[in-house]
């Protein structure tokens, strides 16, 4: 990838942006390339330096706070007319309860998320609890010298166990899911704010 | 390293990249290379913030027909290294007291 692919790439990513603000990145991304090859690197590999285009712009994006690119996105580009404030105004029950219909989903999104996680951690537990219950009642049936129930008591409680090591597993691959997934949601929920102010 | 604990750490870095004399975006980075990696897409955003916070002052000159920007320190930022500076003896005994068992168990 060549110097103007790779400056257009960000371009094109960070658009809806405020202007200044990709200008200024731009710039600083070419200062660096073009220090780099007074260095005596090629053009290409300087640009390989500074990383894929695809990762420069994931990394900007999650350093921009989601509050600042809604403050961007909602602020208006000119004063209101008058006749405008009154159409928003008399409009509101429509588009305030779709904005909050909006908001629900992705909240909704999150809590389906960690819900289904919460489940998962509760089956370990179950299962963790479980093994320890039957154990004690397996000590109980020896104490009443009833052999063959506690043999049997035994036998399950170690399944248990054994279930229970292997959910822990499971538990902590969903908990990493689970955060890369809501990172994504963010991630995702940020280039709605960014695409929505090109299209206007 | 922790993100957050480095995070902090970079900003001091960068400021003392500039401390001795004013310097630009790449040289910036070759110095810090030696002791530790940094992306180009950190330093933008750590010299946004440092800017932000008024411990540098940015300006623009000439360079080879093209454009370059001179990031110089300011009596703010010389301040926020000797805050670190205060602040890491602390961390470094809180260091040897974290570490004081291995030594003992040795």
């Amino acid at each position: 990838m060549n110097k103007s692919e790779f400056l257009s790439s960000i371009q094109s990513g960070l658009r809806g942006l405020p202007k200044e603000d990709i200008e200024e990145r731009l710039s600083f991304y070419s200062e660096m390339i073009d220090d780099q090859i007074e260095e005596g690197l090629s053009e290409e590999e300087a640009v390989a330096e500074i990383g894929t285009a695809d990762g420069v712009l994931s990394q900007i994006l999650s350093e921009i706070p989601l509050s600042r690119l809604v403050k961007e996105s909602v602020k208006p580009k000119r004063a209101l007319k008058a006749w405008e404030i009154v159409l928003l105004v008399l409009t509101s029950p429509v588009w305030v309860s779709l904005l909050i219909a909006a908001f629900v989903i992705i909240i909704s999104a999150y809590i389906v998320i960690w819900s289904l996680l919460i489940s998962v951690w509760s089956i370990e537990l179950v299962f963790s609890l479980g093994s320890v219950y039957i154990a004690a009642n397996a000590v109980v049936f020896i104490s009443q010298s009833r052999f063959w129930q506690c043999m049997a008591y035994f036998g399950a409680s170690i399944a248990f166990v054994g279930i229970a090591i292997l959910m822990f597993f499971v538990c902590k691959k969903a908990f990493k899911g689970a955060i890369v997934l809501t990172k994504k949601i963010t991630e995702s929920t940020k280039l709605i704010f960014i695409r929505k102010r090109v299209a206007k | 390293m922790d993100i957050q604990l480095k995070r902090g750490l970079l900003d001091v870095c960068v400021l003392a990249a500039i401390k001795s004399q004013e310097s630009y975006g790449y040289q910036i980075i070759k110095d810090m290379k030696p002791y530790t990696e940094m992306s180009e897409s950190t330093l933008y955003t750590i010299l946004k913030r440092l800017e932000n916070a008024e411990m540098l002052t940015v300006r623009t000159a000439e360079h080879g027909g093209r454009l370059r920007k001179y990031y110089k320190i300011t009596e703010q930022g010389l301040k926020r290294i000797e805050e670190f500076k205060e602040d890491w003896k602390e961390i470094i005994s809180i260091y040897k007291f974290v570490t004081k068992e291995d030594e003992n168990n040795e």
